[in-house]
């Protein structure tokens, strides 16, 4: 059907077949150093592989978040203007409008942990020190009623332990079942349906950008 | 030289009042024949600037751009969509494209934390985790390994994502341009982890960037060793800044959000990290309130880039129809087009190189009657999936998956040529 095969086919030979001996080593590069390994691996899995030794409450989160976040996330995490909602929408997720924040659709506090540290605040990323990232993440806990006691303190013993409401409710990839009847050998040509009738239309939306002008290019 | 400027001044009137001519010519005829042949044309019949002056010489342009009357052909963006530039998108004008090559000033970007610019000198790659030897690279080290040219797609998980709930974007820059195909230069991930010798528990790796968004993202051993490059350059020179110079991961097939951008170090492990781009975000959320997670895989997909809402008809009579076509789970086996909203359908031509996981460039050549037209479009790839429509696809999801909307487009040719982008039922 696509009558060009050939030299441009996909039946050429997988790049991953393609070195030959992959025992052979090349001698390229050097042997990462632990303080170097230390430096970049910050990264944190769900069941707490990679969280510092550590500490942070909710009362300390609190004063933190007032002074780094709230500017962007709201007082009590609810999102100013249009950054990102933090707290709230439980129970949402199977509404018209669901509402997707840590509380609500969030599966794992890892998460949380490494992607405060590792990305925010935004604009001046990896500032916060590792017991500055536990409070924060203490205080979102307790802004998404999932701790209630402000005295409470999150740390690297206890953390693996902290389940979020929506840990359950996540599953892999299943389209190749789920979808199954999108694979079809014989999809119809002729006379596939009723005569088709507009139901919507873009420009009844009217949010394009003008697509005539633009920016100066020269 | 006072001759020149007047001469200059002469011919740009004439060229100005050829231009009036000439857009009037198309506003009476569009939709009817071709131009005005019962009086001589002044571009044939008078001589013209630039048959009588020289042009520029070879080193006004060390590094050139496109012809100043292509300065419509653009990246743009929909300041709605996000709350900052910097974590945000832009889209690839596919309906001033042709061919299945993206050109690299116009691919489409998206980032998490702006455009990282880092001197390839000081770029390093780490290999740590569960490996026999935590290796670190310079982008020398990089260059000096074996290395080989695909081309493929890369498309944004979030393609198409705004129409999931109808029909709001009205031109296939907005609602298909998070798209982009090129040939990329690099070398196979395996090359590297071979390097520092995988422990047999190894199951995933994760990617990070180096840039402010720290981007990071699980990968299953299994892809890694296949077909994932790391990649130094697209379209035979260095990757653009905003395309991850110097090293990003080209991930075939895969989701956009993969292919992470100034790629500074891949970790080895045995399960999943869950982090927030694939947790928070490049999850899928369906009408029963779960979510589908590591929905890596782009399916089957196509869109008509000429006509189109940036791209209206313009005559009657003889016209090409043209469009992309491209898969994530291998090469585009056919392409059915139909004019009249999905009723019937036709095979449209491919035309140029057909490739694993690329774009692929179709066309039909039509005459058009000047009647309304539904137009559409429907890939079908070497695994049998054929592309759906988009109220099959809401069947399954409902309209919160956010990602992956891969349903049929219809765009609706009006009488006068003007198409948009329109929902049928």
């Amino acid at each position: 059907m696509t009558g060009l095969s050939g030299a441009w086919s996909a039946e050429r030979p997988r790049v991953g077949a393609a070195p030959a001996e992959p025992a052979a080593k090349m001698g390229l590069g050097r042997e990462a150093l632990p303080e170097e390994i230390a430096a970049w691996d910050t990264d944190v899995r769900p069941d707490g592989r990679g969280l510092p030794v550590g500490r942070g409450t909710v009362k300390q989160g609190d004063e933190l978040f007032q002074e780094r976040c709230a500017s962007c996330h709201g007082e009590f995490g609810q999102g100013a203007g249009r950054w990102p909602v933090l707290a709230g929408g439980q129970g949402t997720l199977r509404a018209d409008r669901p509402d997707k924040t840590i509380g609500s659709f969030w599966p794992d506090l890892s998460t949380v942990y490494d992607y405060i540290r590792r990305a925010m605040p935004y604009g001046n990323a990896r500032s916060l020190t590792d017991d500055e990232a536990y409070a924060l993440v203490a205080f979102l806990l307790n802004l998404n009623d999932i701790v209630k006691d402000e005295n409470f303190e999150l740390n690297d013993k206890n953390f693996a332990s902290i389940k979020l409401p929506n840990a359950e409710a996540f599953f892999d990839d299943d389209r190749e079942t789920s979808e199954k009847k999108f694979w079809n050998k014989d999809p119809c040509m002729r006379n596939c349906r009723e005569l088709p009738k507009v139901t919507g239309k873009a420009i009844s939306v009217d949010v394009t950008p003008d697509g005539k002008s633009g920016p100066k290019v020269d | 030289m006072r001759d020149k400027s007047r001469a200059d001044l002469v011919n740009r009137r004439r060229f100005l009042s050829a231009a009036s001519l000439a857009g009037a010519g198309i506003a009476m005829t569009r939709g009817a024949s071709a131009t005005d042949t019962t009086k001589p044309d002044p571009l044939i019949t008078e001589v013209q600037d630039w048959q009588r002056y020289l042009g520029d010489g070879v080193d006004k342009r060390p590094y050139g751009s496109p012809s100043k009357f292509e300065k419509n052909v653009i990246r743009r963006d929909v300041s709605w969509l996000t709350a900052s530039a910097e974590s945000s998108v832009n889209f690839t004008p596919l309906h001033e494209l042709d061919g299945i090559i993206t050109p690299s000033g116009l691919c489409f970007e998206r980032h998490h934390g702006g455009v990282a610019e880092i001197d390839p000198a000081k770029h390093r790659l780490m290999i740590n985790g569960l490996v026999e030897k935590p290796l670190v690279f310079t982008m020398d080290d990089i260059k000096r390994m074996p290395r080989t040219n695909r081309i493929y797609f890369l498309e944004c998980a979030a393609n198409s994502g705004m129409e999931w709930r109808g029909a709001q974007l009205n031109g296939c820059q907005f609602t298909h341009g998070m798209v982009h195909n090129v040939m990329y230069t690099g070398v196979p991930l395996k090359v590297v982890l071979d390097e520092a010798g995988l422990r047999p528990n190894a199951k995933w790796l994760m990617l990070e960037g180096g840039d402010a968004s720290g981007m990071n993202r699980s990968l299953p051993v299994e892809k890694g060793l296949s077909d994932v490059l790391l990649a130094f350059a697209m379209n035979g020179e260095a990757l653009r800044p905003e395309q991850g110079y110097p090293l990003r991961a080209v991930i075939p097939g895969w989701e956009g959000n993969l292919w992470v951008k100034w790629l500074r170090r891949i970790e080895v492990g045995d399960q999943p990290w869950q982090t927030r781009e694939e947790t928070s975000k490049y999850t899928d959320l369906l009408a029963d309130g779960r979510s589908r997670k590591h929905t890596f895989i782009m399916d089957a997909k196509s869109v008509v880039t000429s006509p189109s809402p940036q791209a209206p008809l313009k005559y009657k009579g003889r016209n090409v129809l043209s469009g992309f076509a491209w898969s994530g789970r291998g090469t585009i086996q056919r392409v059915d087009v139909s004019l009249d909203g999905g009723r019937n359908w036709q095979t449209a031509r491919i035309d140029g190189p057909v490739l694993d996981k690329s774009l692929t460039r179709f066309y039909v050549d039509f005459d058009w009657n000047g009647e309304e037209l539904m137009v559409q479009s429907r890939a079908i790839d070497s695994t049998g999936y054929v592309q759906p429509t988009k109220d099959e696809l809401r069947k399954v999801r409902g309209v919160n998956s956010i990602y992956h909307n891969n349903g049929i487009q219809t765009w609706l040719v009006h009488r006068n040529g003007d198409s948009e982008n329109v929902e049928l039922g």
